[in-house]
């Protein structure tokens, strides 16, 4: 069957991501699969972080904020009755008789809809933040958004009664497989990507490129950024649900600053505005984080990787402020005629060449 | 009763110093390059480390606290001249993205230096005797680190203000606030400028650090993070880049700071029949003894309330950038 020339990109993207996974999975090999998971969920948390901020030029520190209570609503959601007795035993009745725990044969729907009602939650929460923050500019919306970061971590250590307070949040349900993060990654990847080329991603750009004359031809500058932020905080509450039932136990310190940092140093890397450059600065990222990281478990200096990064992630600034892509995509036709004098199917690339 | 909101004002005002030392800092920085700049927090930070390996290694206090302002400033400068000249003028968010990885090498930084020096992660502060204990002023118990912060801070920022309205530098600073490349074509050497701005805000930082150090009694290379964020909601009160502004604000912050802790659990401070029982439990009620611990939480609220409404601080100021 031949498939029409704009559709083919996503389908040998989603044939590619889909037989990497398979191989993974049939591989046994444990640590590289829990690399694949974290690579899935960074796509997610950058590739929405490009969204609110790249698109549309309104720098948020505070999304780590909103993965943190994806990753909190969904795990106290699922939570099976008797561990939340057990655990939560403080929670309101009507909270306490939820337990998002159902399985349809090998497919944990409870969990899903507890993603879906984290990911709803957090975009409410996102829209009345939103609603005030997308008025401010430059790095006064960067410092107010690192407020709401702060606010979020605040009550995450205050309500003990649904968080545990500073105690780690464990027993939380493995549910996140290889599949799931691989098929949310490339969901998200293939909503943000349409998004930038319909006419909301459009006025995203038009309003962050200039304000004024985006605002003459009658494009606001609140809604695009409002619906940026909005569909950008929905994703990554449900990174935040992905990582909860990943690693089973957290706290609140794990999401503060540095994993911020971490997730803008892959998206700079990468280039705001740029989809496929986002999947690009996580591989990037992460695959020097992890070789530093070796280095550090070796040699015992650590704090070392912590300090190459950050220096990698000066010069990029220095010597390449538009990181690597710029506001490029990787397409198919550009990639086909990189790849023409070998004729290769280009499958196998990253999961946005589409 | 009295006695505790005394209390209360009083630590309020040796916590108002020590913003006030760091929200200078930035300001002076901030009015010069519109950097915001995170790494501040940071500094901070390198000077409890600088005080505490130098009281370690057995120096007398005075060479400890020359080690310290010394070691911070050349810091400062170092971070000013490899990370920030080469973005100067660069977007605003550029380069407050630039800070915070400046931030990142310094703890990293810390932390490896500390491991090396066979430290823990957390290391008890060498606090030196003189600021240990009490003294009792009337029926007032205040802490001794408390009186100083504040009476060094007052000290402190009163010279600043003398050497910034007065010498031929502070001048030259404020010229280059006014007007970067107006001020550079009158002859003022632009880079001489933006050192000494970092290295008085790296010194200011310096004594705050051992300030700080000295009243939490223990450092860990992420301690400068709070700090900062608390000395940028001081300049912002202030009117972000004006330099009095800072100070106002700092103290206003921290003033604002201890409403949470006063009202809090102020049912159970109040003696037995002041008021009637059912007012008492209405009081317990609205204002539990835990508010207290939501205050970081209410103060970048407010922080939040002033950059939308009043962004340009409480005494005004210059525009901010929304102007086409």
């Amino acid at each position: 069957m031949r498939v029409p020339l704009p559709a083919r990109g996503p389908v040998l993207a989603v044939a590619g991501v889909s037989v990497i996974v398979a191989l993974l999975q049939l591989s046994g090999l444990a640590f590289w699969q829990g690399l694949a998971v974290n690579l899935a969920i960074f796509v997610i948390l950058v590739v929405s972080l490009n969204l609110a901020s790249g698109f549309t030029g309104v720098f948020s520190l505070g999304h780590i904020g909103f993965m943190a209570l994806g990753a909190y609503i969904s795990a106290i959601l699922s939570l099976p009755l008797r561990e939340k007795g057990d655990y939560l035993p403080n929670l309101p009745p009507w909270l306490a008789g939820i337990h998002l725990d159902q399985m349809l044969g090998p497919i944990p729907v409870g969990w899903l809809l507890a993603t879906l009602l984290a990911g709803l939650l957090v975009a409410g929460v996102a829209l009345l933040v939103g609603a005030v923050l997308m008025r401010l500019s430059g790095h006064f919306v960067a410092v107010a958004t690192l407020g709401f970061l702060v606010i979020v971590r605040v009550l995450l250590f205050n309500f003990d009664d649904f968080t545990r307070g500073s105690r780690t949040f464990s027993n939380v349900t493995p549910y996140t497989n290889l599949w799931w993060a691989a098929a949310c990654a490339v969901l998200v990847v293939y909503v943000v990507w349409r998004l930038k080329r319909s006419s909301y991603g459009r006025a995203m750009f038009a309003q962050r490129r200039d304000r004024w004359a985006a605002q003459s031809v009658g494009i606001s500058v609140l809604t695009p950024r409002l619906i940026a932020f909005v569909v950008s905080a929905f994703f990554t509450a449900i990174a935040g649900s992905l990582f909860a039932h990943f690693i089973t136990s957290f706290s609140p310190t794990v999401f503060y600053f540095d994993l911020t940092f971490r997730v803008i140093t892959m998206l700079v890397v990468g280039g705001m505005g740029s989809v496929s450059g986002s999947v690009i600065g996580v591989g990037v990222v992460l695959a020097i984080a992890e070789g530093l990281r070796r280095v550090e478990d070796s040699t015992l200096l650590y704090g070392l990787s912590g300090i190459l990064l950050a220096a990698f992630f000066i010069s990029v600034i220095i010597f390449r402020p538009e990181g690597i892509m710029g506001q490029r995509e990787i397409s198919l036709n550009s990639l086909m005629a990189t790849l023409r004098p070998w004729r290769k199917a280009p499958g196998d690339g990253p999961p946005s060449a589409g | 009763m009295t006695q505790y909101a005394l209390q209360q004002v009083v630590n309020a005002l040796s916590a108002g110093s020590l913003y006030a030392l760091m929200a200078v800092g930035l300001a002076l920085i901030f009015s010069i390059l519109r950097l915001i700049n995170f790494a501040h927090g940071d500094l901070m930070m390198v000077a409890g480390y600088l005080a505490a390996f130098s009281l370690f290694a057995g120096l007398p206090l005075p060479a400890a606290l020359l080690t310290m302002i010394g070691g911070t400033v050349v810091v400062g400068l170092l971070m000013e001249r490899i990370a920030y000249r080469p973005i100067r003028g660069a977007p605003d968010v550029a380069m407050l993205l630039t800070s915070f990885a400046v931030g990142q090498i310094l703890q990293n930084g810390t932390l490896l230096a500390s491991r090396l020096g066979g430290q823990p992660v957390q290391i008890a502060f060498p606090t030196p005797g003189l600021l240990q204990g009490v003294v009792s002023v009337g029926s007032l118990t205040l802490s001794k680190v408390n009186v100083v912060s504040f009476v060094t801070g007052a000290v402190l920022l009163s010279l600043l203000t003398v050497f910034v309205t007065r010498s031929r530098l502070g001048l030259s600073m404020h010229a280059a606030a006014e007007d970067l490349p107006a001020a550079q074509l009158m002859g003022v050497q632009v880079n001489r400028v933006v050192a000494s701005a970092f290295g008085i805000a790296s010194a200011l930082a310096a004594v705050a650090g051992f300030l700080y150090a000295s009243q939490a009694g223990q450092i860990n290379p992420y301690l400068g993070f709070t700090p900062v964020l608390k000395a940028f909601i001081a300049a912002v009160i202030g009117g972000f880049g004006s330099i009095s502004g800072a100070v106002i604000g700092a103290y206003a912050l921290a003033l604002l700071e201890i409403i949470p802790t006063a009202l809090a659990g102020i049912a159970d401070i109040l003696p037995p029949g002041a008021v009637s029982p059912a007012f008492h439990d209405l009081l317990a009620q609205l204002l539990p003894s835990s508010l207290a611990s939501f205050r970081d939480a209410f103060v970048f609220l407010f922080l939040i309330l002033m950059l939308l409404f009043r962004p340009n601080g409480i005494l005004g100021g210059r525009a901010r950038e929304e102007a086409p």
